[in-house]
């Protein structure tokens, strides 16, 4: 039940030299495929709506990608979906399905935003961020133990136990902002603001803060642990084939509980970025509900760090420039979702085709 | 196509089956008549299961035909190949655990309809008295023996109506009574005019049971031997019609001639174990936790000397298995204590037992040696993640990690198409050897083998032995797990017999070895 | 301020349990017939959703909530549809797609109804209830259980029927037998892919209603993301169930009592914010989780997709 072909195949050994050329214009191909295809259908909804997809595309592309204010919003969101992308695949390759993100993210942000506006006035800027990066991730990691205790010691399904954490979490989160943590000078519940000035600084005179050079940083340092050290490659093992890991003699218990604590420990720190570098504050209710969506954008890029930062770059796109759209065309965001979804099933659709081509040609 | 033999029950004719590279069935064409035990008589590999996999409905072949009472039918899936009357009984048990015996009897009916035991007990007493069996209906199938859940297969099979059985290796799990049972059902099916096909690679079975053998190899039939001619021939004339249709004018590797007859002559070794030392291997009172059906140990004490090759012997799930995760470390010892040349070793898992040169080949391959998804290369390293030179502070050096398994596959002629292609994708026997290469290439002292044979075809079982000798020979002391008493006669130095989850009694390798390990089989004790 | 133990009190919170309790009945139900037989569910809250918004619609163009339940059940079974064939059919990996599904079903059904109904948000009248006579009289239990719409009865009546027919129906043994043992099942001559793709749709028939309950009755309209968990609460439910329907029932009904509990707190007078009770479901479920921690009994083969002579 873990992601075990899917992790095992990108195992980070690079693919025969022989007609290399040949195979990286399939895995192109296998790539864009899905993507017009999902575009296609889209488009064909919008069609049904009422609205004009050439328009519509047009619009989130150029306000998206190609408008330097846009541009900077979508780097700007990528940051804590990257973070929270990060997180997953580490858990994925490892065969393990924390869909905890949303909860582990969200706890992680309200601490975040109680601490910054209370050590900012007497410590160093620098010691500040450091310190809510810490606790952070120390917060994200924290809320993921139990799931890790359960599948441990009684082997129980970690989708259940994550996703119930992940609710409890935010919840919890809501009530912290609500009744302890919350501002009693404003109006609407939230916690005290973090001043601009002390939030992350900002890259070369832009709206960019520097939280997104972090969040590429772990993608591709996750990327290099995973394919490239001895401890990614236990990691993957485990995912790959537990009883195989077992009997190489790896101890799957102490393995685990690190996969647990390293992926939820980064998604938490996503919060903190997105707190430091964004907001400022947390608004009562307040719930991006990342965690969910980056799962397919993981999975798309078959968590290798690069393909990664590309679909996610992708998906921040549609989303920054569907905010606008919603506006200003008149689409709604939740354009995006379906598009995401469309996505995967597409790519489900053309990988089976590909395997089926392929099994064909080889008998 | 010739005209079937009047009375035919089914028979294939000239059919071919091939899967990537490799022809798995080849122009094969063979009639089963009713009221005979045919035997379908190949090593592992040589396309017997292929073959009756078509006749279930499992594949369909590539070309040529198959005929029920010769008229040609397509068999499109294991429901067509029930209703034309033919029951399949796999290798390894297809009965649901979870249910009981009267529900998986059961199952398989018309989606809507409401169960009604009554007609079902009235076939199932029908089934019990033609086969001679008796089994508690309400038995939850999970809890049964593997000779009872045998019996289920068969009735299973034989439900719908008594034309053809196929029975797949069916006695590699049995006891040597069950052999018995078993034979004895077969014959009593046999004279009601079942048309029963046995499919075997021991021509000692193919001799006990069969009324007609059809020898193939490499995928062809290669000959036959009907009834007249066995009645007429002594067991060692037909072992050598056999031996002549299999390796044709070609001399037979002596040894690949007695692996097929399923008697091995001890091998003589260069040199005797040498008893003045103190044992290398101490096993004190060992018992093991009960864990999700498998036997656990009680109880098990035993001695192993470098250069000495222990066998353990007894059917199929009395305990091997725990005793080979226990050695390895893969599983606690409830109680009891391990001495490993002076260290207590009880307590250490299976890195720290591998630092003190434990080596541990596994019986399922695929499922437990290796991870299928990953190259030929991760796998031949994946007990030795981080270690140097092969990794540098934690870094994979993947260059010499790939350098270093073409260095493997050459020495030990692994046939794969490279280094990187996913170890699933190799043939059972070129994955024993990769494990093989990895579990004896670093200074063991000590290995375990479970079942290091099973599935093979004879080339890579001469091979495998090979290394088992090789070990003893280096002077490691080697535990063989094997099913087969032939195997653990031909290169054990002593033998011991697992009963139950105890250690009933270790026979040395002499000339009444084989009876006494028999009825130490049964839990009689030691004679 | 009224006390604890009151007759609104308890009618309020026995009531609202089990308008609440409802459509987790029917997802963990559903959940379950698809667990059995081997697949794991993720979309479920999809199918929830989409039912949920194919029942509004058609109850409110029909004005007739049994077309909204039976519409319900067959968006349900739309989305069972693509997964069946995703998953059962093609193999792919079910946690993923599930995810995918949820999330594109969410998606669309939001959008829909902006374009349809965001700016009018109309609602739908009072679903119909089914008083029992005499029953309905008893104080507080009466109330509480006996004026309910129809189809809750026949989702208890179902519910027992479910457990019984998983014994003693060759649906039961086939479902059984392709989640514990496929290869049995191939063996057998049923098509393993048949019945699983059976028990999807079965499942997305189940969610699908159980959607439509939760808008047209628990809510009385549509809104986006409604189902807000429903559906992954009905997969723990499932999980913890082993196999038996009966403790789906006593699941969703203490699940409804801790969603019920805001309400019938402040019925009560006592002010708890609303975001603690709403942590006390999960947090019950983790700590059920810790203490009985057995191993969940799940079906060998879950999640596994089959293949014919796979090695």
């Amino acid at each position: 039940m873990s992601a075990t072909q899917d992790a095992a195949r990108s195992e980070g050994v690079p693919p025969l030299s022989a007609g290399r050329g040949r195979v990286v214009a399939a895995a192109i191909a296998r790539v864009l495929l899905p993507i017009l295809l999902a575009l296609g259908v889209g488009a064909v909804i919008l069609l049904l709506l009422g609205a004009n997809p050439v328009s519509y595309y047009a619009f989130v592309f150029k306000r998206g990608l190609f408008s330097w204010l846009g541009l900077q919003a979508t780097l700007t969101r990528m940051a804590p979906l990257l973070m929270i992308a990060a997180g997953l695949i580490v858990a994925f390759r490892a065969g393990i399905w924390n869909l905890g993100a949303d909860g582990q993210f969200l706890l992680s942000a309200v601490i975040t935003a109680a601490l910054g506006p209370a050590l900012i006035g007497t410590l160093p800027d620098w010691l500040t961020i450091l310190i809510c990066f810490l606790v952070a991730g120390a917060v994200g990691a924290a809320w993921s133990v139990i799931p890790a205790f359960l599948k441990v010691r009684y082997g129980i399904n970690e989708i259940i136990s994550t996703l119930m954490m992940s609710f409890l979490g935010i919840s919890f989160a809501n009530v912290l902002v609500k009744l302890v943590f919350f501002d009693p000078g404003t109006t609407v519940p939230q916690t005290r603001t973090l001043p601009v000035e002390d939030r992350l600084p900002r890259l070369f005179g832009s709206t960019i803060h520097s939280g997104i050079l972090l969040a590429l940083a772990a993608v591709l340092i996750v990327h290099f642990v995973m394919t490239r050290t001895s401890f990614g490659l236990k990691l993957c093992v485990v995912g790959a084939n537990p009883r195989a890991a077992i009997h190489a003699g790896l101890d799957v218990g102490r393995l685990t509980y690190a996969t647990f604590a390293i992926s939820a420990g980064l998604i938490g720190l996503g919060g903190a970025v997105d707190i430091l570098g964004v907001w400022g504050s947390v608004r009562a209710d307040w719930n991006p509900s990342f965690g969910l969506l980056v799962v397919p954008l993981v999975f798309l890029a078959r968590f290798h760090g690069v393909a990664t930062i590309a679909f996610v770059m992708f998906f921040a796109v549609l989303q920054i420039g569907g905010e606008s759209a919603a506006v200003r065309l008149g689409v709604p965001t939740f354009y995006t979702l379906v598009l995401v979804a469309l996505l995967l099933i597409f790519l489900a659709l053309v990988e089976y085709l590909d395997y089926r081509r392929q099994a064909r040609t080889r008998s | 196509m010739q005209r079937a033999t009047p009375g035919t029950a089914v028979s294939v004719r000239s059919v071919t089956k091939r899967f990537p590279g490799v022809v798995a069935n080849d122009e094969v064409s063979i009639d089963f008549l009713p009221g005979e035990i045919h035997v379908l008589l190949g090593e592992n590999g040589a396309g017997k299961s292929t073959l009756i996999g078509m006749l279930a409905g499992m594949q369909q072949p590539d070309s040529g035909e198959i005929r029920i009472k010769d008229k040609p039918v397509r068999i499109g899936s294991p429901r067509e190949s029930l209703n034309l009357g033919i029951g399949t009984v796999f290798q390894h048990v297809l009965l649901v655990p979870t249910l009981t015996v009267i529900e998986n009897l059961m199952l398989g009916g018309p989606r809507w309809r409401l169960l009604d035991h009554a007609p079902v007990l009235k076939r199932f007493q029908e089934l019990s008295d033609l086969l001679g069996v008796r089994l508690d209906p309400d038995a939850q199938v999970g809890r049964l023996a593997l000779g009872e859940q045998q019996q289920v297969e068969i009735m299973r099979a034989l439900w719908r109506g008594e034309n053809v059985l196929i029975l797949d290796e069916p006695t590699s799990m049995l006891t040597p009574q069950g052999v018995r049972d078993l034979g004895a059902v077969m014959k009593r099916l046999r004279d009601k005019g079942v048309a029963i096909i046995f499919i075997t690679h021991k021509l000692a079975e193919a001799y006990e049971f069969g009324d007609r053998i059809s020898v193939l190899r490499l995928g062809r039939l290669v000959g036959q031997l009907d009834k007249a001619r066995l009645k007429s021939m002594t067991e060692a004339q037909i072992t050598d019609e056999v031996l002549r249709l299999m390796f044709g004018g070609q001399k037979a590797d002596r040894r690949d001639a007695e692996t097929l007859l399923g008697r091995g002559v001890h091998l003589k070794r260069a040199q005797q174990v040498d008893r003045t030392k103190p044992p290398v291997l101490m096993v004190k009172g060992v018992s093991t936790l009960a864990d999700r059906g498998e036997c656990p140990l009680t109880d098990v004490s035993f001695e192993l000397w470098s250069g000495e090759v222990l066998g353990i012997a007894g059917v199929d799930g009395n305990g091997q298995k725990h005793l080979a995760e226990m050695l390895a470390g893969q599983r606690s010892a409830a109680s009891g204590s391990i001495l490993f040349a002076g260290h207590d070793v009880t307590q250490e898992g299976v890195a720290e037992r591998r630092r003190h040169g434990f080596r541990y080949i596994t019986d399922e391959r695929l499922g437990e040696g290796t991870v299928g998804a990953f190259s030929v290369a991760t796998n031949l390293v994946v007990k030795e993640i981080g270690v140097p030179p092969l990794w540098q502070r934690g870094v994979s050096r993947w260059g010499l990690i790939h350098s270093h398994a073409r260095d493997q596959i050459k020495r030990h002629d692994i046939r794969t198409p490279s280094e990187r292609t996913p170890i699933g994708r190799l043939s059972g026997g070129n994955i024993q050897k990769a494990l093989l290469a990895r579990e004896l290439n670093v200074a063991g002292r000590l290995v375990i083998f479970n079942k290091p044979t099973y599935g093979l075809d004879l080339h890579n079982i001469r091979l495998a032995r090979d290394r088992i000798v090789e070990c003893a020979e280096r002077g490691l002391a080697t535990v063989l797990i094997s099913t087969e008493l032939d195997e653990l006669l031909a290169l054990s130095d002593r033998i011991a017999v697992m009963f139950r989850g105890r250690l009933t009694g270790i026979v040395p390798n002499e000339d009444n070895a084989e009876r006494r390990i028999g009825l130490l089989m049964t839990g009689a004790e030691a004679a | 301020m009224q006390g604890l133990f009151t007759e609104p009190f308890l009618t309020s919170l026995l009531f609202g349990a089990i308008t609440a309790g409802v459509p987790l009945l029917f997802v963990g139900l559903g959940e379950q017939i698809s667990e059995k037989a081997g697949v794991l569910n993720i979309g479920i809250e999809g199918m929830m959703l989409f039912g949920a918004y194919t029942g509004f619609v058609a109850a409110f163009y029909s004005g007739s909530f049994a077309l909204g339940f039976l519409a319900g059940g067959l968006g349900g079974m739309v989305v069972a549809a693509l997964m069946a064939l995703l998953c059962v059919r093609l193999g792919m990996n079910q946690i993923v797609i599930g995810i995918g599904l949820t999330l594109g079903a969410e998606g669309l059904t939001a959008l829909l109804h902006h374009f349809q109904f965001a700016r009018s948000y109309p609602r739908l009248g009072k679903a119909p209830v089914l008083q029992i006579p005499g029953l309905s009289e008893i104080p507080v239990l009466g109330p509480a259980l006996f004026q309910h719409n129809l189809v809750v009865y026949l989702l208890v009546a179902a519910t027992f029927a479910v457990g019984w027919l998983y014994k003693h129906s060759d649906v039961g043994l086939n479902l059984e037998a392709a989640g514990s043992k496929p290869g049995a099942l191939d063996a057998a001559g049923v098509s393993v892919m048949a019945t699983r793709a059976g028990a999807v749709l079965a499942t997305g028939f189940m969610a699908g209603v159980g959607g439509a309950y939760l808008a047209n009755v628990g809510a009385g309209l549509f809104v986006p993301f409604m189902t807000n968990g429903a559906g992954f609460i009905g997969i723990v439910l499932a999980m913890l169930a082993r196999g038996k329907p009966y403790w789906v029932l006593l699941g969703a009904l203490i699940f409804g009592i801790s969603l019920a509990m805001t309400t019938a707190l402040q019925v009560a007078g006592l002010n708890i914010p609303t975001d603690v009770v709403q942590m006390l479901p999960f947090a019950m479920v983790i700590l059920v989780l810790v203490i009985f921690g057995r191993h969940s009994v799940l079906p060998a083969a879950l999640g596994l997709p089959y293949v014919r002579g796979e090695r």
